[in-house]
């Protein structure tokens, strides 16, 4: 089977889900006749029809709420952000109705809210961002944000058929920059585990999205330049949290660096270090380190850019002051 | 009318007996905007309440005794404990409760009439909201996707002059609320809420307009709040004299009392029936809701997702084991090797 990009990937999800359970729908800004800003839904209006694929005012907090109350009479609601940006504009719809519905109200919510989202792309403060974080935080929502083209398709489709709302954070450095082949059949990835990127022995980054890649890149030079075994789990369902993966890396190597594209103050890896030191204290051998963006809003020129996301020579430098602790 | 009035008035009582859990809203003075309106839509339809909307969610066939159970936190109260006064709903009886944050239910509502009419089901929508919410995003951006989709939908503005404390001179600067429709190119309509049966009328051509697939309608129903925001209020922001107007010379059940006896032949023995029987139905369901006992605590934990379908207690709770109770160590922990090296 040929390769197809991690875009592709996301849209064959899309087409299968919708061939396959006629409930399944997409609602989005510019999403229909044109296809999407990244032509993630080319194709779907023509298959499926108006009804199914909703070219929507630009309205974030009404498309959410509509997507809600559509989920709660039987449909199965795939939103687009046009950028993962603007879901702070639908911030309420989702954390006090969408996440709640369930819980206060027992009223079934089945739904993805879907997106580009990350940076690298130099696309500035509000073309950039990994919201994730205040996401993870609310109880009542699921998160992930996979790494490789096959995860995209695996992860898209559990989303569809999670009877929960899910945000599925697609990267869109990734969109086209990297392909897999799909694995035959009937690909779902079950959403809360997660996936070791490389074995190695030395040393555990923990990392999910765009970073997988910087981190493979630096594991790749530090075999070759310091002789080190670096592990790399990424995580690819960010709430719920594989936390038995997490703890088992940690276990084994016994040093762990959290990389994340997200700025650092409250961003994932707190989480993640806070769950090292509850559960798994004895086992390290040194402090558990971070690499992260700085915290300020992402700024389009490429040399500044470039300074406030973490790259590759960061997860090496942070990766041999820990195997030197 | 009349079960709306005396369930609160009820809960009142309830209230100053500290069994009311949280904060108590009254809609005394609005129940014909409630009521007349939620009588305008068939049973397969589904309504969307506001705070102020007890009477509606009646008529849709919630009961007394979930009302008070509710109120009153109890366990098998219809959300089990989770949620406040009327903030509940059932999709089966047609009506689908409520959040504080305001106007979010247009949009919810806005995606459930899109299901029927993507559906082609028969059915009509009615979302509530008070006159304060049309200034939120949420409103706007929920009736003009509704309008644009033409989504069977109606939407009601109950003008009740104040939004907490919030008079409607501060709220907007639109002459009146029904204007806004000529915005969002849908036809509005302005009603005396107080008198029911106008109220009837004009929702019922509303959802005519929605059942024949002519799209969203605007109502804006006006009315008076005579009670402050929640009955902690002293509503010491209303000009003397305005409350007690209201009450002599505008009072909804009132009025329809004096037009079912002057122009619909009823007696007075048959408005007495009817309080009676409504006082007994309140006074049954008030000893049946203060029988049941409050939640378990641990059903906390329960629902937040399909699956996983429980939160972990954490390890502090008493009764709860956690990681850092259970002290799992590497083999070896704390012990020396020859090396010297400790693990």
């Amino acid at each position: 089977m040929a390769e197809i990009t991690y875009l592709e990937a996301i849209r064959e999800a899309l087409f299968e889900e919708m061939e396959r359970d006629v409930n399944v729908m997409c609602l989005g800004e510019d999403i229909g006749a044109y296809g999407g800003a990244f032509k993630v839904t080319e194709g779907l209006l023509d298959k499926f029809g108006e009804n199914r694929v909703i070219d929507s005012p630009i309205s974030e907090i009404a498309i959410v709420g509509a997507a809600a109350g559509a989920a709660h009479m039987g449909m199965r609601p795939v939103v687009e952000m046009q950028f993962i940006d603007f879901m702070a504009n639908a911030y309420d719809m989702l954390t006090n109705y969408v996440a709640t519905a369930r819980y206060r109200a027992f009223l079934p919510c089945p739904m993805v809210v879907r997106g580009p989202s990350g940076g690298y792309v130099r696309g500035g403060p509000f073309h950039s961002q990994n919201p994730e974080a205040g996401f993870i935080h609310t109880p009542g929502l699921k998160v992930v944000y996979p790494s490789t083209a096959d995860d995209a398709k695996g992860l898209m489709k559990a989303a569809i058929r999670d009877d929960d709302c899910v945000l599925f954070f697609e990267h869109k450095y990734l969109y086209r920059r990297i392909k897999a082949e799909m694995p035959n059949g009937d690909h779902v990835v079950p959403i809360g585990k997660a996936r070791i990127a490389r074995e190695g022995r030395d040393l555990s980054i923990i990392t999910y999205a765009a970073t997988v890649w910087k981190a493979l890149e630096a594991a790749d030079q530090l075999e070759k330049e310091d002789g080190l075994s670096l592990q790399i789990l990424d995580l690819r369902s960010l709430a719920p949290l594989d936390d038995d993966a997490i703890q088992a890396t940690v276990r084994k190597t016994n040093r762990v660096l959290i990389v994340h594209e997200d700025t650092r103050t409250g961003g994932l890896a707190g989480e993640i270090t806070a769950r090292i030191n509850e559960r798994s204290f004895a086992w390290l051998d040194a402090p558990v380190l971070r690499v992260t963006a700085h915290d300020v809003p992402l700024p389009y020129a490429p040399a500044l850019e470039d300074y406030v996301l973490p790259q590759t020579a960061d997860i090496v430098r942070a990766a041999r002051t820990l195997a030197a602790y | 009318m009349r079960l709306t009035r005396t369930l609160e008035e009820r809960l009142v009582a309830l209230y100053r007996q500290t069994k009311v859990v949280g904060g108590l809203f009254r809609s005394l003075g609005q129940e014909a905007d409630a009521v007349g309106s939620a009588y305008a839509l068939e049973r397969r339809d589904i309504l969307s309440p506001l705070i102020r909307n007890l009477g509606a969610m009646l008529v849709k066939g919630a009961t007394p005794v979930e009302i008070l159970k509710q109120y009153m936190a109890r366990g098998d109260s219809p959300t089990r404990g989770r949620e406040l006064n009327i903030h509940f709903g059932d999709t089966e009886r047609g009506f689908i409760g409520q959040i504080s944050p305001l106007g979010d239910m247009v949009c919810v509502m806005a995606g459930v009439t899109l299901t029927f009419k993507i559906r082609h089901e028969d059915r009509v929508g009615l979302v509530y909201v008070g006159e304060g919410a049309t200034s939120t995003g949420a409103f706007h951006e929920g009736i003009n996707f509704a309008a644009v989709q033409r989504c069977p939908l109606v939407v009601i503005i109950e003008n009740n002059g104040y939004a907490y404390s919030t008079p409607v001179s501060k709220q907007t600067a639109a002459k009146q609320f029904v204007d806004k429709a000529i915005g969002y190119g849908i036809p509005g309509e302005q009603a005396d809420g107080n008198d029911i049966l106008a109220v009837y009328d004009a929702t019922k051509r509303a959802v005519d307009r929605a059942r024949r697939g002519d799209g969203v309608s605007l109502i804006e129903l006006m009315t008076y709040r005579r009670k402050g925001h929640a009955e902690h209020d002293n509503q010491s922001y209303v000009p003397a004299g305005e409350i007690d107007r209201w009450e002599r010379e505008n009072d909804p059940i009132t009025r329809y009392v004096a037009r079912l006896t002057g122009e619909f032949e009823f007696t007075a023995a048959d408005i007495d029936a009817v309080d009676e029987r409504v006082r007994r139905e309140v006074d049954d369901a008030t000893d049946i809701a203060e029988r049941s006992g409050p939640p378990d605590a641990l059903d906390a934990l329960l629902g937040v997702y399909a699956d996983p379908p429980a939160a972990e207690p954490l390890w502090f709770r008493e009764g709860s084991m956690g990681a850092v109770e259970v002290h799992e160590r590497p083999e070896g922990w704390g012990t020396f090797n020859s090396s010297g090296e400790s693990h």
